[in-house]
């Protein structure tokens, strides 16, 4: 299978980027890693007519430090480069934790963090953790700068708040609070194959070891992450015995996804799964803040 | 004594070749000048074709020419029939139904080609694909098997007047007797999917037309370039002799590859004579899925009738075949279902009620294996059902019913795919099993772990099921083996090589006869200008026909070189012997003379030959068994289940063959490994998925799911050795034996694991999905 | 859409300098446009790793990069692994344990695992089967994969 023809750019700079971006707009679509996209123009499921290449951009791809004990991430950083970085395994074991799970390899060494999170798979490990850990996302056009948060960029079946003459230039993950612990299942067919169901959990636990707050977000249960609020809400100021996880994974198995049919699996198979998930996540994230 | 090299796990000569990039795949040929096709195809399981214009897609820069079924003019025809009816059977219906190069009025399948474009690039042949506007009328589909038999359904074929493509009954014996004397009969409806053959390697047709030299190559990705060539000479109107038709390395073929002339083998050669440019149709994976044949569904009502301590009276099965839109196959793999249907058991009675059923789906061809696992699982099931109700031990059961080894050859009495008497011709079961059983620890297990684990809330099941192969048939294959003047041996042999190492195990019979290193021998398959009899690599044939046809042309070379040596060195044949590429006097070593000298003796350039004499060191033999030879073995696996996820693990799997002799044990040993890994594949993960439109839903590698290096378990391969009475070497077929009893013996582990949930798995492939159903229903 | 581009590419220690269209995958210019035909095209889709290759030192997929995108850049094939009569540690290892049947998946499976025995000198049987979880192999099972890796881990590390 081979693309459609399109025009090609290799901007070297963000500006540039955003020049093409903003003349062509719905016409284009950004190239980070390629991974999901080029599989896309490959099967002629997506013949934009206009791509332009991020890879060149050399000012996108960085791990830093903030000032605050959190981490900056420029979009285009590789997949791989997260994988193996220091700080990321210090600062966010969930991410470090999560990396070795996606695709495959060598899908690593060319895919990007950004890049995950702008093409939006509600099966994509990194949109459940970025919410998880309350990531923000930095967006610039040529028109200026905003920062939006993980939980309210991705609005759709791989559809987010971004406008086609954006890009998204950086994820800040704030510091872990401390006692905070973290968790990420999924279930997968095959070894790294897109998940049937998944869920990325954090937890904090106050002084007295109860439940201080608590963040669920589900992978392959609605058209994009699903965050169960209510079932967090009912640990919030409670001990997290077995009973009160079991409440918790319940309620948001039954009242607070939709996941689909596929042929993979059923509605009701990933709901049961769902609930198996949230309840194993929400115990190894609650031993682990209290672990620390 | 020269060395012997048959049985030897030697390394593969073929190998660095492959190892660094150098060995020619059919899309590696590049030819000046080459075109590149690209075919539309239906995206209708069934309508009415009401215009195609493909204007547009011709006035497109870089596109060479675009045809339609119309304008194919006098060429269009259907495909020949591969494999007729059954002639030695009463009552058959058989309605022979065969593939058209390109859909005219209607198109019956996803997939189904209805145009074809020859383009300077595939880029812009596939552009121009965008450029066609055909306009189809949906019809009703034929998708459902059971649906497809009934009064109203639409109809695949509307001159065939049903979609019924053919019936047939066959009986052993008197089932309905059996029966009534049965203390138990166990009745049960058992569903089995298979899937894709997923090589990695897609199809590709690359052809060449020399105008100056009316000839024609071809290079192929086929199992069967001989009976290609042929077709071709009859479709093309040219002499055999001026087609070479070329199968080089192929990246895997299991099955489908040797289906023969669907659109492309067609269209691609008859291409390059219209335009006279080469041309290359190089299959994308996508396209695969639709455009290559695959097995699929068979649905069984089956019975099992048994003596109260677990003796098989008789089995019994109605059963429907799908075998898609059009049946070039005949009734192979239904046939071969019903040849395995009674295992490796000693069953006097015997009745089988098959139903073909043509559907808008690819059509079915052999994909590894080819109804023989749904055979085993039928009857492997059957006996587990029994086993568990009668309270025998499943062991135990299959003890007391296989085929004694005394009992061969055994003649079941039913036709077998060659239309002969399924005859088993040797087989001794009990070691295999005995063996399987001490090598996966079948009793510790079950006495002491199991209950451990089962304490500690673990679901670890473990499973044995036996099975047999039907091999080695024919009906021949021929070798030709020179001795050359350089000393080194050349050997050609009509079948093709898929990766399963002909190039090491064929020379290493080669080796033993003219006393040589199988290093020096170097074989050509799959080319048609090297040999042109015989019919291809199928059906776990090669290690039998093939190898036995070389066996006896290196013989009756070695029975030349001798004669000759005899009067050269001027000593009687029983004592010269062949070693090191020479031959010696047995005591006296001294005198001696090389292979390559004695080669260039038997073909003088100049001077008299006495008459008959034949030049050269060289012969051509053919080899036809008078029926196949049965392999057999016994699977077994430990596997954890956990019962909320679904999610399954191997801990342990062992595969104890039996194929007789083996030519080179490291070389059967991968076979079973890879055909273990498929039939894993068939019993949680691949499935094609049609939808009630006959649209196929998981059209992609993604969707698709082919076992990676974490699905598939260290392998633990165990070796009996009954050799085969019908050939010199004693081999049987060992290409398919892994992935024919893994379904069965997946089935039977999950219940073992799941005991305590009592449920039943009569289907195959199961999923997680699946599972999750099953244990929903047992909990209501 | 008639716009081509000039791509200077480094291949096995050779550069290239080739004019081609945007669209050309980096897969069909090796094969193609350079007749290296080592590298094999199983899926186009990312799934199968036939088609795998070291770009700048990293294992990619080679379908999904387009030839444009390379240029600059370092890419290491198959046929720069090792030659017939000199085959590298780990093709050696390879043939010895049987771990080649049909081929096809050969080379991608030997350039993914390349960098990982450099990161990795002494991997367990997990480790392996993890590295190689992106390549498909239909036709050995993968177990003669994983002993061959073994063997050119105990060889390489001698």
């Amino acid at each position: 299978m081979k693309p459609a023809p399109f025009k090609y750019y290799a901007p070297t700079t963000v500006e540039e980027a955003l020049a093409h971006l903003a003349e062509h707009g719905y016409g284009a679509k950004a190239l980070a890693g390629g991974q999901s996209l080029i599989p896309m123009l490959n099967f002629r499921l997506a013949q934009p007519s206009v791509l332009v290449d991020l890879n060149n951009v050399s000012e996108l791809f960085y791990i830093r430090s903030d000032d605050n004990g959190g981490l900056l991430l420029g979009a285009m950083t590789r997949q791989r480069q997260v994988e193996l970085d220091p700080l990321i395994a210090e600062r966010a074991p969930l991410v470090h934790e999560v990396m070795p799970q996606i695709a495959y390899p060598q899908i690593r060494t060319r895919g990007t963090f950004g890049g995950s999170l702008a093409h939006a798979d509600p099966s994509a490990e990194l949109v459940a953790v970025s919410i998880a850990l309350n990531g923000r996302f930095r967006l610039r056009s040529q028109a200026g700068e905003r920062w939006v948060p993980a939980d309210e960029f991705f609005v759709g079946l791989f559809t987010t708040v971004l406008e086609p003459d954006e890009l998204l230039m950086e994820v800040a993950l704030p510091a872990m609070p401390p006692r905070s612990g973290g968790s990420f299942l999924q279930i997968t067919r095959r070894h790294h194959d897109f998940c049937i169901a998944g869920i990325a959990a954090l937890v904090t636990l106050d002084g007295k070891d109860q439940c201080e707050q608590a963040r669920l977000v589900f992978l392959s249960a609605g058209d994009g992450p699903v965050i169960a609020r209510q079932a967090a809400d009912m640990l919030v100021g409670q001990a997290p015995t077995p009973e009160a996880i079991r409440a918790a994974a319940e309620k948001a198995a039954s009242d607070e996804i939709d996941p689909g049919s596929d042929i993979h699996a059923s509605a009701e198979y990933r709901r049961h799964l769902a609930k198996v998930l949230a309840r194993r996540a929400l115990t190894q994230a609650f031993d682990r803040a209290s672990n620390i | 004594m020269a060395k012997k090299y048959v049985g030897q796990r030697m390394t593969r000569t073929e190998d660095p070749r492959l190892l660094t990039g150098q060995a020619l795949f059919v899309d590696d040929v590049e030819i000046h000048g080459m075109l590149y096709a690209a075919f539309l195809r239906s995206d209708y399981a069934h309508a009415r074709i009401r215009s195609i214009d493909v204007s547009a897609a011709r006035s497109r820069p870089g596109v060479v020419a675009v045809y339609t079924a119309e304008d194919l003019g006098d060429f269009w025809q259907h495909g020949p029939p591969l494999v007729p009816a059954p002639h030695s059977v009463e009552g058959v219906i058989f309605h022979s139904r065969t593939q058209v190069p390109l859909a005219k009025d209607k198109t019956r399948y996803v997939g189904e080609a209805i145009a074809v474009v020859f383009a300077e690039s595939r880029y812009i042949a596939e552009d121009a694909l965008e450029d066609i506007v055909a306009d189809l009328e949906p019809l009703e589909v034929a998708a459902d098997l059971e649906e497809a038999l009934e009064p109203d359904a639409p109809l695949v074929h509307e001159d065939v007047g049903s979609n019924l493509a053919s019936h047939l009954i066959q009986d052993k014996g008197d089932y309905a007797a059996a029966r009534e004397k049965a203390d138990l009969v166990i009745k049960r409806r058992i569903v089995i999917d298979r899937g894709a053959a997923g090589a990695m390697e897609n199809r590709g047709v690359v052809a060449h037309w020399d105008e100056k030299a009316q000839h024609l190559t071809v290079w192929d990705t086929t199992q069967a370039p001989i009976p290609v060539r042929n077709g071709l000479a009859q479709i093309l109107g040219l002499s055999e002799h001026q087609i070479r038709v070329i199968a080089p390395f192929v990246g895997g073929a299991f099955g489908p590859k040797i289906m023969m002339f669907l659109a492309e083998e067609f269209l691609v050669p008859w291409g390059a004579m219209q335009l006279n440019r080469p041309i290359k149709w190089i299959e994308d994976r996508r396209e695969n899925f639709f455009a290559t044949t695959q097995e699929r569904g068979q649905i069984h009502d089956a019975e099992i009738a048994l003596t109260s301590d677990g003796h098989i009276l008789g089995v019994s099965h109605e059963f429907l075949h799908d075998t898609g839109a059009y049946n070039p196959y005949g009734l192979t793999i239904p046939l071969n279902t019903q040849s395995h249907s009674m295992g490796a058991y000693d069953i006097p009675n015997y009745h089988s009620e098959l139903r073909v059923v043509f559907t808008n789906k690819m059509i079915t061809t052999p994909v590894r294996g080819a109804g023989r696992p749904q055979g085993i699982f039928l009857m492997e099931r059957l006996l587990d059902l029994a086993a568990k109700e009668l309270d025998i031990d499943r062991i135990e059961i299959r003890k007391r019913n296989f085929i004694p080894p005394d009992a061969f050859p055994y003649n079941h009495r039913i036709i077998d795919q060659a239309f002969a008497s399924l005859v088993f011709d040797s087989g001794n079961y009990l070691p295999a099993l005995e063996k399987a059983a001490d090598m996966i620890g079948y009793e510790k297990f079950v006495k002491e772990e199991q209950p451990r684990l089962r304490a500690e809330g673990r679901h670890v099941g473990i499973g044995i099921v036996s099975f047999v192969e039907t091999t080695g048939v024919g009906p021949y294959e021929g070798s030709r083996v020179t001795v050359e003047a350089s000393g080194k041996i050349s050997v050609a042999t009509g079948v093709g090589t898929q990766g399963q190492g002909h190039f090491t195990s064929f020379a290493q019979i080669v080796a033993d006869q003219l006393g040589v290193s199988p290093r020096d021998v170097r074989l050509v398959t799959g080319d048609t200008s090297e040999f042109h009899w015989g019919t291809g690599t199928f059906a776990s044939r090669g290690s039998v026909v093939a190898a036995n046809a070389i066996h006896a042309a290196a013989k009756s070379v070695r029975a030349k070189i001798l004669k000759l040596a005899s009067k050269v060195l001027e000593t009687p044949e029983e004592e010269l012997e062949l070693v090191d590429g020479l031959v010696r006097v047995a005591d006296i070593p001294q005198q001696s003379i090389s292979l390559g000298e004695l080669a260039v003796m038997a073909n003088p350039l100049r001077g008299a030959v006495e008459p008959g004499t034949e030049p050269g060191l060289e012969s051509t033999d053919y080899y036809g068994p008078q029926y196949g030879a049965v392999a057999s073995g016994t699977h077994a696996m430990i596997m954890e289940v956990d019962p909320e996820t679904m999610m399954v693990e191997i801990k342990r799997y062992v595969a104890v063959e039996d194929c007789g002799t083996m030519l080179n044990p490291l070389i059967v040993e991968g076979q079973v490994h890879g055909g273990v890994a498929l039939g894993i594949g068939n019993s949680y993960y691949e499935q094609l998925i049609y939808d009630e439109n006959g649209q196929l839903l998981n059209a992609s590698l993604a969707d698709y799911l082919i076992p990676t290096a974490f699905e598939v378990p260290r392998i633990e391969v165990g070796h009996e050795e009954t050799r085969s009475p019908l050939n010199e070497l004693g081999s049987k077929g060992a290409g398919e034996a892994g992935c024919i009893p893994v379904p069965a013996l997946f089935a039977q582990t999950l219940e073992d694991a799941l005991a305590d949930y009592a449920i039943e798995i009569l289907e195959t492939p199961m999923s997680p999905n699946k599972l999750f159903e099953l244990l929903q229903a047992v909990k209501k | 859409m008639d716009d081509l581009f000039t791509v200077t590419v480094t291949v096995n220690g050779t550069q290239y300098e080739r004019t081609v269209e945007p669209r050309l995958l980096l897969s069909d210019f090796l094969r193609h446009e350079l007749g290296l035909t080592g590298t094999h095209v199983g899926c186009e889709h990312g799934v199968c790793g036939a088609c795998t290759i070291l770009f700048d030192g990293q294992p990619v997929r080679s379908c999904l990069m387009f030839a444009v995108q390379a240029n600059g850049h370092e890419i290491l094939t198959v046929e720069g692994l090792g030659t017939m009569d000199n085959l590298h540690p780990l093709q050696e290892a390879f043939r010895e344990t049987h771990a080649v049947q049909c081929g096809f998946c050969t080379p991608g499976i030997l350039m993914s695992l390349l960098p990982f025995l450099e990161e990795n000198p002494n991997p367990t049987e997990e480790e392996i089967r993890e590295a190689i979880s992106g390549n498909l192999c239909r036709c050995t099972g993968y177990q003669h994969i994983v002993d061959a890796v073994k063997l050119s881990a105990e060889k390489m590390g001698a």
